[in-house]
């Protein structure tokens, strides 16, 4: 099992047209993800490496069944690509856009509260179930399938991460990017949820970063719901205040948002926090032994 | 983006919120014509992008047009240094000469984004003149919150709500009402990530004025705002930085001695600590994207080198979509155009990177290559010397 996507997932890309849109689904389709449809305004009827294109997302819906979009529409379009999503009935939208101005995400956040679609990023490098599919702009191969549930406000970081616990033969059940921007669909504590429900995930590794206090609501719903080891690193231990650390939502304002916070919240709250990030293949081993499961899918190391 | 006090000021008045009269000097002579102008009294106030600035003399009140002449003289082209600044303190280049205003309260009214709750906030505190942080810190039961709903907007009722609890009655608590739904109006149109008046000063004579105002921008809404992209100062930010933005690269000057260049701002403030865990000081934070070209590699590595505190550079790249070849290439390519003075420190993982090693080892050029994060931290605080 993994969370959210597997092998039978249905995908649209919205933008598919595009440099990064026709790099990016190529990867995915070679890892064996299903991408049904793709969509660029003013292309439909034609076919873009032989994947049907439409005008709209409904069109796409309709005709393909697709249920999942990937979205790699330029900033100024991406709110209005991702409502476009959700009034096709897509159930879930991974938003990969970097740079969407934060007014029109609140708005987006705002209209999606009422619907029932679940949005990913943006900013986001997406999400992949390891040997079942990918949808985003990850290196597929740098993975593996196992226990370990990953969420993460970063891209590269993950992948540093993946890298570690697969060169120490331990596989990943789903690794979630849930982006770097101050508002962002799919937060901590949901993915938190998502993995305590999925028997598959018997450990999670949390990456944070400075900025806003999402790793503390992390630690704190850990803390009561979650019966699973969590490890956690903070990136930006040595970032000073008032700057914007490349992502927009990474920023120490007014004092608060500190690395130091937030690794101090998740102690407090059981999680085993890490001082390097050299340290994440190590301390996930560990709490797996701890729990009994060690290694990779399956059972096997 | 940051602007200056005076440019927020013009900004709120054209959301009909008053503001003193003045305007702002480059020049010791310029603000003798505004202080005549204004009638000779006047206040003398340092634009610089950081806060604190009657602490450290940025601030003067001057009685007559002549005494508001040296005054300027003195405060343009000083090195201000506030808690805001850090030790170096910035140069003052430009000075806003204003009218005085008879003070009988002051109140904090600002507006920003919740992060938590998604949506943006109006802030009202009693409490004018203080650091919002510092009401936050001391007695957070001071500032009062209403949300901003992304569709309904700010109601009148909530603008009300926040008038009667300061304390306002009358005609008074209707303009401060109205003020305050402007205040959100600026915000919004100009796409602002803050928009603050501290203090907001009801007169000797009852009405409001923006005594003081703050705003600041979402960069990734510039795009649509080109009247707020000329705000931009670049003497109010570092040059290297300037630099680096020119080339679409994402640089921060820190104080340490250990450059780093890094794909993925995550990965690069990890870097950044891990260099600190092993005893080393990172000189600066530099994400270079997922896609970067050989180009921007090539001006990334000039950038630090740039950097006179540099002692060693460590370069970690983890490769998804940035390949290790393409990497390899760029700095190769850079290394021969820039004088390296320093020992650096190659860590590779990822998509080609057995070809990018291969591209170094064969470039003759002179690196150490690491494996995996730890190492290559240790090595090049090894080679760099720990400071």
């Amino acid at each position: 099992m993994s969370i959210l996507v597997d092998q039978g997932t249905k995908v649209v890309v919205q933008g598919i047209t595009g440099r990064e849109g026709t790099f990016h689904a190529r990867g995915c389709r070679e890892y064996g993800t299903k991408i049904v449809a793709g969509v660029t305004p003013g292309r439909g009827g034609t076919v873009h490496e032989e994947v049907p294109v439409f005008d709209t997302v409904r069109q796409a819906v309709e005709k393909t069944g697709a249920e999942v979009s990937l979205i790699f529409v330029p900033p100024a379009a991406a709110a209005d690509a991702i409502l476009e999503a959700a009034d096709a009935g897509i159930r879930l939208a991974i938003c990969i856009t970097e740079g969407i101005p934060t007014a029109d995400m609140t708005t987006v956040k705002a209209a999606l509260a009422s619907g029932s679609m679940r949005l990913i990023g943006p900013n986001c490098p997406g999400i992949i179930s390891p040997g079942k599919c990918k949808i985003g702009i990850m290196p597929g191969y740098i993975h593996k399938p196992g226990p370990v549930g990953v969420v993460s406000r970063s891209g590269t970081l993950t992948y540093e991460a993946v890298a570690q616990l697969s060169r120490r033969g331990i596989g990943q059940s789903t690794c979630i990017g849930i982006g770097g921007d101050p508002i962002i669909g799919t937060t901590f504590v949901d993915a938190l949820g998502l993995f305590k429900e999925d028997a598959e995930t018997k450990a999670i590794m949390l990456i944070g970063e400075i900025g806003g206090t999402a790793e503390e609501e992390a630690a704190r719903y850990a803390a009561k719901e979650v019966r699973k080891p969590v490890v956690a690193f903070v990136a930006g231990q040595t970032a000073p205040p008032g700057k914007r650390m490349g992502h927009a939502g990474a920023i120490i304002a007014g004092g608060h948002g500190t690395a130091a916070e937030k690794m101090a919240v998740l102690k407090e709250c059981g999680v085993r926090v890490l001082q390097s990030p050299a340290e994440i293949g190590e301390a996930i081993e560990a709490a797996l032994k701890e729990s009994g499961r060690p290694g990779g899918a399956g059972g096997t190391k | 983006m940051k602007i200056h006090e005076y440019q927020a000021k013009q900004i709120l008045k054209r959301f009909a919120i008053e503001i003193p009269k003045g305007d702002v000097a480059f020049s010791p002579k310029e603000a003798l014509a505004i202080a005549t102008r204004l009638g000779g009294r006047c206040v003398l106030k340092a634009q610089i992008h950081a806060g604190g600035r009657g602490k450290g003399g940025g601030v003067k009140v001057a009685d007559d047009a002549d005494q508001a002449e040296s005054l300027a003289r003195q405060i343009i082209g000083m090195t201000l240094v506030t808690p805001q600044t850090g030790p170096q303190g910035k140069k003052v280049r430009r000075l806003l000469v204003e009218e005085t205003v008879a003070i009988a309260r002051e109140i904090y009214l600002g507006v920003t984004l919740d992060r938590g709750r998604s949506v943006p906030v109006v802030m009202a505190s009693a409490q004018g003149g203080m650091e919002i942080e510092e009401v936050a810190h001391k007695d957070p039961k001071a500032i009062l919150i209403e949300p901003v709903d992304p569709v309904i907007g700010f109601r009148p009722f909530q603008a009300r709500r926040i008038a009667f609890a300061l304390g306002l009655a009358g005609e008074q608590a209707t303009a401060a009402a109205r003020l305050m739904q402007a205040l959100v109006r600026a915000y919004r149109e100009t796409d602002a990530s803050l928009a603050e008046i501290n203090p907001l000063v009801v007169t000797g004579a009852g009405t409001l004025v923006a005594l003081d105002a703050k705003m600041t921008f979402d960069d990734n809404a510039l795009f649509r705002h080109p009247e707020i992209r000329e705000l931009r100062d670049p003497d109010e930010e570092d040059p290297l930085e300037v630099e680096a933005s020119a080339h679409a690269l994402n640089y921060i000057k820190l104080e340490g001695s250990v450059g780093c260049m890094v794909n993925g701002a995550g990965l690069a403030m990890a870097t950044m600590d891990i260099i600190k865990l092993v005893g080393g000081q990172p000189a600066n934070f530099l994400d270079v994207g997922g896609g970067a070209t050989s180009e921007q590699v090539a001006s990334a590595f000039k950038i630090l080198m740039a950097d006179k505190n540099v002692k060693g550079v460590l370069i970690n790249i983890f490769g998804g979509i940035l390949r290790g070849d393409v990497l390899a290439r760029g700095l190769v390519e850079a290394i021969q155009q820039v004088q390296v003075r320093v020992p650096v420190v190659v860590r590779l993982e990822g998509t080609n990177v057995e070809e990018g090693k291969k591209i170094l080892r064969e470039s003759g050029l002179d690196f150490t290559l690491a494996d995996g994060m730890l190492d290559a931290a240790k090595k090049i605080v090894a080679l760099a010397g720990g400071r």
